[in-house]
């Protein structure tokens, strides 16, 4: 094994820690708000994949890097 | 057992003059057949009079309001104007999405000369499973936004809302509306890259682990991941849509 593959290994898998955290978080958070006000459940499924998606979006900058180090 | 092959890039099945036809493009291909092949089936089973409409028609009929009530809760009074296009955006992703997990998909093809002796080509890879066709989608999400962000707004509050001379924090935050405007692509294409992309390796790999009975939760969690990927593309380019045509309040 090639020290390059540990690098695209760590990127990936430190880079998701992050995201990993926030997505759990504002799931709760969601959660929480569906549970407090069902009637808001629309609206709250919204703004949730909206969040989601921007914490998801500095995953996807690690996998960018990832694939970066592997094959350029 | 030969050893398990994964390649980021669609491989080049075929040359049509100096055009290059990769595999995701083939399948990209019979999606798009599969969709109008579906959608001219539905139109034929239309009520008629003296007729009633056929099962088919009105299990479409079915979803097809389902998502268009869906999307009036996101978009509101402008969901005439913007659901074809979003719900073709939708049909598009989950079918080629879906279409990536059939069997035979990655696994019919040939043998070709590579660099490094005989390279397995398949026939088939799944449409989204290739960045080319991510970026492509992500491309026509972002310009229908600037452009109908140009068509509600008009051009001077579609520039001020980049290039503000007027204090230095509107400058700045300008000049971060124009780095996310270029991240939504990345993010737009990557994502749905990404997931569909792991989607398959992951299975590939359980496959090659162990081949009986292992892999078939994994098959349901890409089924799930699919559609939920279709959608989020969906309503994230829904999202930009409503956000980008609202006007300001100064």
């Amino acid at each position: 094994m090639e020290l390059k593959d540990l690098a695209v290994a760590l990127a990936i898998g430190l880079g998701t820690i992050g995201p990993g955290i926030g997505v759990g978080l504002i799931g709760k958070g969601a959660m929480e708000a569906i549970g407090r006000n069902p009637e808001a459940g629309n609206q709250i499924t919204t703004t949730l994949i909206l969040s989601i998606a921007f914490a998801e979006a500095i995953a996807i900058y690690a996998l960018v890097i990832a694939l970066i180090i592997k094959f350029v | 057992m030969g050893e398990l092959h994964i390649s980021v890039a669609p491989e080049k099945i075929a040359h049509i003059g100096g055009f290059a036809v990769t595999n995701s493009l083939l399948t990209s291909l019979i999606v798009m057949a599969i969709l109008l092949i579906f959608a001219l089936k539905v139109r034929n089973q239309k009520a008629k009079p003296g007729k009633k409409k056929g099962s088919l028609f009105v299990v479409t009929e079915m979803i097809v309001e389902g998502f268009y009530s869906f999307f009036k809760n996101i978009a509101g009074e402008r969901v005439d104007e913007l659901f074809p296009l979003l719900f073709t955006f939708f049909l598009f992703i989950i079918v080629g999405n879906w279409i990536g997990l059939l069997p035979g998909v990655g696994s019919i093809g040939f043998y070709d000369q590579g660099e490094h002796g005989k390279v397995f080509v398949p026939f088939f890879r799944g449409p989204n499973a290739d960045l080319n066709t991510t970026l492509a989608l992500a491309l026509i999400s972002v310009s229908i936004t600037q452009y109908l962000s140009i068509k509600t707004l008009g051009i001077k509050n579609y520039i001020a809302r980049f290039i503000n001379l007027k204090n230095p924090i509107k400058f700045f935050v300008g000049i971060l509306e124009i780095i996310s405007e270029f991240a939504k692509i990345l993010s737009f294409s990557f994502r749905l890259f990404g997931n569909i992309f792991a989607g398959e390796v992951l299975l590939a790999v359980m496959v090659f682990l162990i081949p009986v009975l292992v892999p078939v939760p994994f098959l349901a969690l890409e089924v799930f991941v699919g559609f939920i990927q279709a959608l989020v593309f969906t309503m994230l380019t829904t999202i930009f849509i409503v956000v980008a045509t609202e006007g300001h309040h100064e």
